[in-house]
């Protein structure tokens, strides 16, 4: 087999079998439960596709998942590992609601791409925070992206729970409503799809760009790659995991006030169902390519819309996409098991790797 | 592949790195399995699946890099793993010790069986190491490349104890790619080529070109062929400066230093006198604690590796992996590594691939880069090939200085050909080159003055045609 055709199926075979691999064990799950898999798996089919409003529900799901995929995967890039997009999730929503519902009389389009801007500003102002800590004093984002997840989740329900931002009119804790010129447009009559979802298409070609054809990117890919070469080449590893993690911030801060604009149209203190932390695992599907996390959200949105009425029909509990989703991660994290498991190519002998340790061929 | 070592003599494995001598060994050693042949060891077939049945056998294994424990004495090292064992399960630290001096005095090692290791010169600590495999019972002893770390005169040191060792009746077999010290050492000569044995021979009857020619498979010019340098001004400037290590240890104290165009400096020293640092100070990665870096004049002491890149300072890196190359990355991309964001190669932030494609290719060309195409990465070249896309980016930018820190390490003998002739051309074209080795023959063939490095101090320098082996050995165990 030639290189060429290898990392083909590296890229593309893969991630496919990874995650048929996750429904296989799933499937075992369901069926120690006492269901039966293959009517639960039709129910979830049924409801991410077939059911009434059932794709444009998916794609509703899909969004964010693009955005904050392309986030975390443009972390990855750089060799940063962002947990925080949950957290920078909520403080662009945050930033976007209040955007939202405090200005009136606006344009539309203004108004939107204020708001829009706004949720930009606040997830990168919330990653930049460790990532001035790692560019500065080599704080692992690891840790601190995880602690500010919890510091955002307090703020927001600080602020939305009895706080500045309630809306008192309301029964339930909760912000008032956007402004109606702040809402994003619906895409087809009688759905809630929005407009949303062609900014995050439209997302997808942008960061491939900047990725692949800016000086930006070519900086991000080396300090990912060799922090110590990019350092020798006169490159500022500490501005580049700065700039990144800011980047990386901004679209997990769009998503959020995409959301806001385009679906809830208010914010509740609890606002997201953990869709910050799905991306890590969107982003490792795509195995941070930006093409890729098209597919790779466009499999979580569906996951995620289809367990609803799985759940409905046939009583097996959502949570088995839990299972689906980790271990399809499982599989992608551990390529050796993989390999190990379907024998896909004889490993090569390590006796090779000894030989040529001085010269270090690459692992 | 066959190869037959006697007892009672010296065997040398000659190759460029690469040829798979250490692969073989590895095999001898049970670290490695073979895919099929078989050893006999002593007149019988062996079966060695691990190091434990090879020190059964009494195969013992000397490594480039050494396997002791630097805070142990030189006993406790020696009997580790087969400790002698006194009442109550506690170690017999005593008769350890004696045991140690017996085998020491009989091999004419001396050592301090007491001695922390850690205190031990390197020299020393390979003592040390061969000790241990001779405790073991090590009839064979393999050697890989035992002087990389050495002085010329502890080198010289080290072959005394291995023909007293073959003497003894032993057998040892000495992985190297220095022809000169295979002249030296060696009973019979092996040299191995892509794998294979290509010719079994003794010193008397093969010369070292005759070797050289073997190892390549053509041959070779093993002196670098140059005119005498015509040195114009300086171009970079060393006023007293001092650096500091990781550990904010003085590394660099004071060093002197000028480079001229059109001039080789070389600085001759055992590794980890301060060399690294004081390379790392004159590419702007480490910031020194005083003095001063002058570049054309201008102080530059205090600026960022951005400034020194554009103000022309070349850097060959000694870590090529590390700091060198980006493995994933392209030929191309690598070749770009330092002006990736500036004209013609990029407008804005927007890279022109176009223009590094054929930058690429024109510098793939000119330094001989043997590859399918620069768009391959740069992990698929062999090390030789990885040092050249090194050189091409540095050379290709024109630099007014080059700081080159073994730009030759680990290449086999036709890449240091290659990249030597390009460093005496730029040189003859004007560039300053200020040549880090610990190779000294590589300091003495390429540079047209030594300076010698002894514990962060320039000890002494000497014009190229005053430099002698001896002296500059002295002076690099700080002896003169």
């Amino acid at each position: 087999m030639n290189q060429r055709s290898r990392a083909l199926l590296a890229a593309v075979l893969l991630p496919v079998i990874s995650v048929i691999a996750g429904f296989v064990v799933a499937g075992l799950a369901v069926a120690l439960s006492g269901s039966d898999p293959w009517q639960s798996f039709y129910a979830l089919f049924q409801g991410a596709f077939i059911n009434p409003r059932a794709l444009p529900e998916t794609l509703i799901a899909t969004t964010p998942y693009i955005f904050l995929g392309l986030g975390v995967a443009l972390g990855f890039r750089a060799g940063l590992f962002n947990i925080g997009a949950e957290g920078q999730f909520y403080i662009g929503a945050l930033f976007g609601v209040f955007i939202g519902y405090n200005l009136h009389g606006l344009p539309a389009i203004v108004h939107i791409l204020l708001a829009l801007l706004a949720g930009i500003l606040g997830g990168f102002l919330w990653a930049a925070v460790p990532g001035i800590l790692k560019a500065r004093f080599g704080a692992h984002e690891v840790i601190t992206t995880i602690m500010l997840n919890y510091v955002a989740f307090a703020l927001v329900n600080f602020l939305i729970n009895n706080g500045p931002m309630v809306d008192k009119a309301s029964s339930a804790p909760r912000t008032p409503y956007i402004d109606p010129a702040a809402q994003l447009p619906i895409l087809a009559s009688g759905t809630r799809l929005h407009a949303g979802l062609l900014l995050a298409l439209l997302a997808i070609p942008v960061i491939w760009f900047l990725l692949d054809r800016t000086t930006i990117g070519f900086r991000i890919r080396t300090v990912g790659f060799s922090p110590t070469a990019a350092r020798a080449a006169g490159i500022s590893v500490a501005w580049t995991l700065l700039a990144t993690m800011g980047i990386s911030g901004g679209l997990a801060g769009i998503a959020g006030a995409d959301e806001v604009l385009g679906v809830s149209h208010y914010m509740p203190p609890s606002f997201s169902t953990g869709y910050g932390f799905d991306a890590i695992a969107v982003a490792l599907l795509a195995r941070s390519n930006p093409w890729a996390i098209l597919p790779a959200a466009f499999l979580f949105g569906a996951l995620s819309s289809g367990s609803r009425f799985m759940q409905f029909q046939t009583q097996v509990s959502a949570d088995v996409i839990s299972v689906v989703q980790a271990t399809v991660i499982m599989f992608i994290a551990a390529p050796v098991l993989f390999q190990w498991i379907f024998r896909l190519r004889r490993a090569p002998a390590p006796a090779i790797k000894i030989a040529s340790e001085t010269e270090g061929a690459a692992l | 592949m066959d190869l037959v070592i006697e007892w009672g003599q010296v065997h040398a494995l000659l190759g460029e790195n690469g040829a798979g001598k250490t692969t073989l060994m590895n095999v001898v050693y049970g670290l490695v399995r073979a895919d099929n042949g078989e050893i006999i060891y002593d007149g019988s077939p062996a079966t060695i699946h691990g190091p434990t049945d090879a020190i059964r056998l009494g195969i013992g294994m000397v490594h480039q890099h050494f396997m002791l424990i630097p805070p142990l004495t030189v006993a406790e090292n020696i009997i580790l793993g087969h400790e002698t064992v006194g009442p109550v399960s506690t170690v017999d630290v005593a008769k350890a010790r004696k045991q140690v001096s017996a085998l020491a005095t009989r091999y004419q090692l001396e050592v301090d069986p007491a001695a922390r290791v850690a205190n031990l010169s390197v020299g020393m600590q390979q003592r040390v190491e061969i000790l241990k495999t001779l405790y073991r019972g090590a009839r064979l002893l393999i050697m890989d490349e035992p002087t990389a770390v050495l002085t010329p005169q502890e080198a010289q040191g080290l072959f005394e104890i291995l023909r007293g060792l073959a003497k003894e009746g032993k057998a040892i077999i000495f992985i190297t790619h220095k022809l000169g010290e295979v002249i030296d050492i060696a009973d019979r000569i092996t040299v191995m080529r892509h794998g294979k044995v290509v010719a079994t021979t003794t010193p008397g009857e093969s010369s070292p070109a005759d070797l050289a020619r073997l190892m390549v498979g053509r041959p070779v010019m093993l002196q670098v062929n140059k005119q005498p340098a015509r040195p114009g001004k300086a171009v970079m400037q060393l006023q007293h400066l001092v650096v500091e290590d990781e550990r904010r240890q003085t590394a660099v104290n004071g060093v002197d230093l000028e480079v001229r165009s059109g001039e080789i400096v070389g600085i001759a020293g055992v590794e980890g006198n301060g060399q690294n640092e004081l390379v790392e100070a004159l590419v702007g990665l480490r910031q020194p604690r005083a003095g001063t870096i002058l570049l054309n004049g201008r102080d530059v002491t205090r600026t960022s590796a951005r400034t020194f890149i554009s103000l022309g300072v070349g850097h060959i890196p000694a870590d090529r992996h590390r700091m060198g190359i980006v493995l994933e990355h392209s030929i191309a991309d690598n070749l770009v590594l330092a002006t990736y964001d500036r004209p013609p190669f990029a407008s804005g932030i927007v890279r022109q691939l176009g223009a590094v494609l054929s930058y690429a290719k024109k510098l793939v060309k000119a330094f001989d880069i043997r590859a399918k195409s620069p768009a391959q990465p740069v992990a698929s070249l062999s090390g030789g090939n990885q040092q050249k896309v090194v050189a091409a980016r540095e050379l290709g930018r024109n630099p007014k200085v080059l700081i080159a820190s073994q730009p030759t390490r680990g290449l086999d003998v036709g890449s240091i050909e290659f990249i030597h002739k390009q460093i005496v051309t730029q040189r003859d074209a004007g560039l300053g080159v200020l040549l880090v080795s610990s190779e000294l023959d590589e300091v003495l063939s390429l540079a047209d003055r030594v300076a010698v490095m002894y514990r962060g101090q320039i000890v002494g320098v000497l014009e190229g045609k005053d430099a002698e082996r001896e002296r500059i050995g002295l002076m690099m165990a700080g002896a003169a």
